[in-house]
């Protein structure tokens, strides 16, 4: 179990390094490195499920972060003065944060031990009502799948958003 | 047109090699990944945009000419609301023979067979053309779409 706090940390430094790099290709890569650890995670969880979307997603976003958004060209410095009041901010907030979420998180189950009963019945009888050997796909596309068709519903939006925005097609020449 | 003698767009030519050998594997193995959703890890959504990352190594190595002559943009959304449209019906079926939205109405099969689990191969196969088509779709619109002016 080891492991998968140490890529948790690695996650937490990755963020922190995209968060307050200088360099857009700098942030970039490492938002890259908190995606790769996190599919490493899910391995190490025993989701291969999750970590094969992962892994495959991304990849793609990494590449059209590069290559799509013009970042390998922006290589310019940001100049401005470090907030000294975002760190206190975010000081503030994390103290308000642990003091609160104390009591609460020492009521949580076990790491690893869900208590969850209505998952249980989908393991027990998921085979033999829906026939399907992976039982992640029986639950995204049979138990679950009004979840999987808003899910779609909100990645076709997002796409026909981006397109519509971005358009060449009938955009007024300036 | 040989997209290998054409030197001037895209990427040099060892990465066009590579390219051109490795793409065909790549969509088998999207294919592979949605036709065996329901039986190994996987499923319509890693296989669509693994196929759709094998449109985006073309677009990437040979210029987005070459690509779009394989797959044009309009093809591609096209191909994502076609996806939409098989998963929809498929909901919709359900209550037409059974009565219930998203009803698995057809046999089940023996398990661990490449025909079995109901309607769920048909729904990861809209699925997968679903996703593989609008995110080669988004990646060309960003990739043609300049941000930055040139200069």
């Amino acid at each position: 179990m080891w492991q998968v706090y140490a890529l948790a940390i690695l996650m937490i430094v990755g963020s922190l390094v995209a968060v307050h790099t200088r360099y857009l290709l700098s942030a970039v890569i490492s938002l890259a490195v908190v995606g790769l650890a996190l599919c490493v995670a899910f391995l190490y969880l025993q989701a291969p499920d999750c970590a094969i979307t992962q892994i495959v997603v991304e990849v793609l976003a990494l590449i059209i972060l590069i290559r799509a958004t013009g970042v390998e060209r922006d290589m310019t410095e940001i100049k401005d003065k470090k907030e000294i009041f975002a760190y206190e901010a975010v000081g503030i907030f994390i103290i308000a944060f642990a003091f609160f979420a104390f009591r609460a998180l020492s009521y949580l189950p076990e790491f690893g031990h869900p208590v969850m009963k209505v998952s249980q019945e989908y393991i027990r009888k998921g085979l033999e009502q829906t026939g399907s050997a992976n039982l992640v796909t029986s639950v995204l596309l049979d138990f679950r799948a009004y979840d999987t068709l808003g899910e779609a519903t909100v990645l076709f939006t997002a796409i026909l958003g981006a397109i519509i925005v971005l358009r060449e097609v009938g955009r007024k020449k300036k | 047109m040989n997209p290998l003698k054409n030197a001037e767009k895209g990427m040099t030519i060892i990465v066009k090699t590579i390219a051109k050998f490795i793409v065909p594997p790549i969509i088998l193995f999207g294919v592979y990944m949605i036709l065996h959703g329901h039986l190994t890890p996987g499923g319509g959504f890693p296989g669509g945009v693994i196929m759709a990352s094998a449109f985006i190594l073309l677009t990437l190595a040979f210029g987005k000419e070459v690509a779009s002559q394989k797959l044009r943009r309009s093809t591609a959304s096209l191909l994502e609301s076609t996806g939409a449209l098989i998963f929809l019906s498929l909901a919709l079926l359900g209550i037409v023979v059974g009565g219930w939205f998203f009803l698995n109405f057809l046999p089940k099969g023996h398990p661990l067979k490449i025909l079995s689990a109901g309607f769920i191969p048909l729904a990861n196969i809209g699925i997968g053309i679903k996703v593989g088509g609008g995110i080669f779709a988004v990646f060309l619109t960003l990739a043609i779409f300049r941000v930055f002016p040139k200069k």
